[in-house]
Parts: C-alpha cells; sequence; structure tokens
C-alpha cells in the first residue's frame, strides 16, 4: 500500500535519535567493560592501567594489544570464591522461579476465570505494588521478619514456638524477599496467555470425560506454556545478577554473583576483576537472553 | 458472547490469598510510620513524630530533592526517545541496523542492573565526565526508554491503521498524520510510559549507586544506607512518603490517560 510506504520513511527517521542514544550509552560501555577486564589492576584513580589510547596511534595501539591479558578471566575461573558465587546464583535463580511459577500459577489462574470487568481491576492490583519501590518492599519485609518483628510476634502469640524464630540473614528470608518482588512479573506473562484461551477447550475437555486435573495438564497446562516461557525468563535473568536482596535478607557468608561484583567493585576497588565478573555473567545469561529476545521481538510485532 | 468460566474455590482461594501477600506487608509499614513508639514493632499510638524527625534530616531532603530532579528529567527525555523508538520500530518496516536497535532497546529490561551499571560507569570514568545528577540522569534514561518504547510499541501494534492511511489518502503528509491522527491515539500509552519510567527512576538503587558521585546521593542511596543499619521509625515514615507520591502519580496520570483516550476515542470516527 503506497500511502503505508509514504509513512514508513519519515517513521525510519524517528530511529535516529534512539539509536544514537543506545549505542552511545548500551553498546558502548560494554566495550569499555571488556578493555577494562583484559587490563592489570593498579592502586590508583581510576584503579586500573590503561590498556590502550588511541591517540597514540597504530604502534602503540599493537603494543597494547599484546600487553592484553587474560589474568582476571583466569583467577575467576580458578577461584572457588566466584565458582561458587556463580554455582550459588543459578542455584537460588531456579529455585526461586520454580516458587515463583508455583505461587503465580494458581493466582494468574484465578484472575482469568474472573468476569471480565473483574479482571481489569485484578490486574491493576497486582501491577500497584510493582509501582512501589523496590526498596521500599525489601524493607517492608526486614520490619515483619525482624527479630521482634511481626511474623515473631504472631507465632509466639499462638504459642506456635517458644522463642523468637531468626529469620533475617536466612534463605528463607531471602526467598521470601524475591518471591514477593518478582511475583507481577512472573503473573503478569501467565495472566496473557491464560486470559486469551478459549473455555470452550476446557469445556471439551470435560463433557468428554476427563476429571479436572486431566483437563488442567492436558489442555490447560500445555496450551499456557508460552506464557510460563515468558513469565521464567523474566523472573530467572534478573534473579541471577540480584544484588538488594540478597544483601538485605541473606547472610553474608554465601554469597551471589552479584554481590560479588558489588564488593570487588565498590570494597576492594579491583575494577579489572569486577568487569571480568561482569563479562562472565553476561556469557552465563547469553542464552536466557537471547531467547527472551525472540520471545518479546514476537510478541510485540505479531501485529504488523 | 463468551461463556464466563465457573470460579471454583481453588481460585478464589489463590487470587485471595496473592493479593494478601502483596498488599499486607506494604500495609504494615505504612501504619508502623504512625507509630509513636521509637520500637518499631510495639504500637505506642498514633503519631507523626518520625515525619517531623524527617524534615529535620536534611540528608535526606536533599537526597529526595536529587531524586525528585532526576526522576522527572530522565523519565521525559527517556519518553521521548522511547516513543521515537517504538514508531521507528513499528511503522518503520525494515530498515538497515533494525536487528541490532531492538535488541539494543529489549535487553536492558532483564539486563542484571550490576551489569549496565558497571558498564555505564567505566564509561563515564573513560569519558572524565563529572559524576552526579547529570550521569545518573543519562543512566536512568537508558534504563528507561526500553520500558517507554514497549508500552507505546504494544499500543501502536493494536492500532488500526487505516486511520493513518485515510488521513494521508486525504492529502495529510506523514508528519502531519503522526502529529493528528496517531498521536492522539497513542497518547495514554506515552502517559502510561513516563509513569514507569519516572517509577523507575524513583525506585532504582544498583545503577545510581554505580553512576552518581560522591556527595550526591539519590533517595534510594540514602535508604540503603539507613536499612543496612537497621529498622528505624523514620525509615517507614519516608518509605510512606514515597508511596503517596508514586500513588499521587499514577492517580493522575491514569485520570490523564483516561482523559485523553476518550478524547481519541470520540476523535476516531470523525
Amino acid at each position: 500500500m503506497s500511502s503505508r510506504r509514504i509513512f514508513a520513511r519519515p517513521a525510519r527517521f524517528a530511529a535516529i535519535a534512539p539509536y544514537v542514544w543506545m549505542v552511545l550509552f548500551f553498546l558502548v560501555p560494554f566495550a569499555f567493560v571488556l578493555k577494562i577486564s583484559l587490563s592489570q589492576t593498579a592502586i590508583a584513580q581510576p584503579p586500573y592501567e590503561p590498556v590502550f589510547d588511541l591517540a597514540a596511534g597504530w604502534d602503540a595501539l599493537k603494543t597494547a594489544f599484546a600487553a592484553l591479558s587474560i589474568d582476571n578471566f583466569r583467577l575467576i575461573v580458578s577461584d572457588d570464591i566466584y565458582v561458587f558465587a556463580y554455582v550459588r546464583s543459578l542455584t537460588v535463580a531456579v529455585t526461586a522461579t520454580a516458587l515463583l511459577l508455583l505461587i503465580g500459577y494458581p493466582i494468574a489462574y484465578g484472575m482469568a476465570r474472573l468476569p471480565e470487568r473483574w479482571q481489569a481491576v485484578a490486574m491493576v492490583l497486582v501491577i500497584v505494588p510493582f509501582w512501589t519501590s523496590f526498596l521500599i518492599r525489601i524493607y517492608a519485609w526486614i520490619n515483619i521478619l525482624q527479630h521482634d518483628g511481626l511474623l515473631n510476634q504472631i507465632l509466639l502469640a499462638l504459642h506456635l514456638v517458644s522463642q523468637p524464630v531468626v529469620w533475617l540473614s536466612t534463605d528463607t528470608a531471602m526467598y521470601i524477599g524475591i518471591v514477593y518482588s518478582y511475583l507481577p512479573f512472573m503473573i503478569l506473562p501467565l495472566y496473557a496467555t491464560l486470559a486469551k484461551m478459549e473455555p470452550a477447550l476446557e469445556e471439551a475437555a470435560g463433557d468428554l470425560g476427563a476429571p479436572p486435573w486431566q483437563v488442567f495438564w492436558l489442555v490447560t497446562f500445555p496450551l499456557s506454556l508460552p506464557g510460563i516461557g515468558a513469565g521464567v525468563l523474566l523472573c530467572f535473568i534478573p534473579i541471577v545478577g540480584e544484588f538488594v536482596i540478597p544483601d538485605l535478607l541473606a547472610g553474608s557468608n554465601s554469597l551471589m554473583i552479584g554481590q560479588t561484583l558489588w564488593l570487588e567493585f565498590f570494597t576492594n576497588k579491583d575494577w579489572p576483576v569486577a568487569s571480568a565478573a561482569a563479562i562472565v555473567l553476561l556469557v552465563v545469561l547469553l542464552v536466557p537472553l537471547l531467547l527472551y529476545e525472540r520471545l518479546q521481538k514476537r510478541q510485540l510485532e505479531q501485529g504488523r | 458472547m463468551r461463556k464466563i468460566p465457573r470460579l471454583s474455590r481453588f481460585n478464589v482461594a489463590s487470587l485471595a490469598l496473592g493479593l494478601a501477600f502483596l498488599y499486607l506487608p506494604i500495609l504494615i509499614l505504612v501504619i508502623y510510620s504512625f507509630n509513636a513508639s521509637r520500637l518499631v514493632t510495639v504500637w505506642g499510638g498514633w503519631s507523626l513524630r518520625w515525619y517531623q524527625e524527617l524534615f529535620n534530616d536534611r540528608a535526606m531532603i536533599e537526597a529526595a530533592w536529587m531524586s525528585l530532579r532526576v526522576a522527572v528529567s530522565s523519565a521525559t527525555i527517556a519518553t521521548l526517545l522511547g516513543t521515537l523508538a517504538a514508531v521507528a520500530l513499528s511503522r518503520g518496516e525494515r530498515f538497515r541496523g533494525r536487528t541490532l536497535f531492538s535488541g539494543m532497546l529489549y535487553a536492558p529490561l532483564v539486563m542484571p542492573e550490576v551489569i549496565t551499571g558497571l558498564s555505564l560507569l567505566l564509561l563515564f570514568v573513560a569519558l572524565n565526565a563529572e559524576r552526579g545528577f547529570w550521569t545518573v540522569t543519562i543512566a536512568h534514561t537508558t534504563l528507561t526508554m526500553c520500558f517507554v518504547a514497549v508500552v507505546v510499541q504494544s499500543r501502536l501494534g493494536s492500532l488500526d491503521r487505516s486511520l493513518e492511511e485515510a488521513a494521508m489518502d486525504l492529502g495529510c503528509d506523514p508528519v502531519r498524520a503522526f502529529l493528528s491522527v496517531t498521536l492522539p491515539l497513542i497518547a495514554p500509552a506515552i502517559v502510561a510510559g513516563w509513569m514507569l519510567a519516572f517509577t523507575l527512576s524513583l525506585d532504582d538503587l544498583v545503577i545510581a549507586s554505580f553512576t552518581t558521585g560522591p556527595g550526591s546521593a539519590t533517595l534510594p542511596i540514602r535508604i540503603y544506607s539507613e536499612v543496612r543499619l537497621g529498622v528505624k521509625p523514620e525509615i517507614n515514615a519516608i518509605c510512606t512518603l514515597v508511596i503517596a507520591v508514586i500513588a499521587v502519580v499514577i492517580v493522575i496520570a491514569s485520570l490523564a490517560s483516561k482523559l485523553s483516550s476518550s478524547q481519541g476515542e470520540s476523535a476516531a470516527p470523525l
């Protein structure tokens, strides 16, 4: 269609400003991370040896390339602290994502079953806590979980425990915090696929004699797989690199990679090692990131 | 007419429990901010004492002011850039570098914040930029424009394109057709995008910690350093205030988008 094509040309011009911005502030910074991850640590400000200086010309560049070192990466792969941190991050992310799916699915399912008018209300109710600050939501749980916090008071009053339970600085507290913070990210994509599902399909299965759990397992669940995929990726990827929640709620004896990177950067001031850790984290997340991107693109460009 | 499936008791219970889980902690935090007792967990009657103490905390007020300024400016730039990006992606058909462009826009949505923060800081250090208001604003713009782009793009995708085509068949040039037909129709999404960008910026701790300089802490940075030392009633008070600001922004923005969407609908059939 001709008018469509005429419209497309100025629309393409609209890409220029955001394109330049993203290249400058998203793509180029990664080049710096890569560069600094390959340089030597120095006690200086900024705390690394400059690897190369573009102004110095080609010869300087060649000697600089010869001086690049993968020491930082070697350190990360061989140092137990880092290996443990990566393993722990992945374990926590897998466990938390499974918990989120287990808790989020029934809620999304309940939302999809509401009358249409109430579905909109339920959706707003799920989104609103996501608008309130992340840090505040974690702080709210510190209030509840602390030594003389509400949870212990209730447990003591009900005589379920004889003395206050230690909740803070435990993995339990961390999982509560993660599930609480990421729950909307799991519910919304699940709800989106469940709400679009034709109810006649479930009815048909029921009419043909399938018991409810079989209807769910053979009809509803397989049809909601795209939503599950989106929800799982949307939670899993950021949880692997999570810093605030484990820092405030979990104990300090086993760190996640986000915390290790933070410590290396802010406390030890070892920028090269922190950069190398960031790159390894990025590599670990590359497959889920690419999967997520394909999903996002397909979803947004379906209407074209 | 679609038949409404029956709500089972299990559905109702999971919804009720889920919503209680989402709201109770915040509600408790707000209630305890009005607690007269210094012990956060002992109820000593209603009081505004912690709010008064908050207003005497200059560092906290300065941090809040910094956060508000960053949030407003970064949300505004991000809305402009994000809307442009959404228009290019959903109306630009094919163009060179499109895959890279959409990739760059979707990746920050899930990218761990430590990575985004670290990489931006290294850029700012390499550029020898003085870290403070502007570096945080740039960092937040980079993150939040991607969210704006997604929100606006999904609205553009669901628009009836024959409206734009009709405008151009009737003699509008593309820019005019966009400004007088498309823009009013996507206005609610743009407002929602600004709102999302604003709250994300107000909320961010990790990226701001990396990109700010000494002496210019944002509110989350300030709150975080206090929270690490333990629970204090003043923190409950500042958290309640932040929740109130966000609630006001949501209400205003949803009223605005309702107004503009009803205008858009009435304009559409003409």
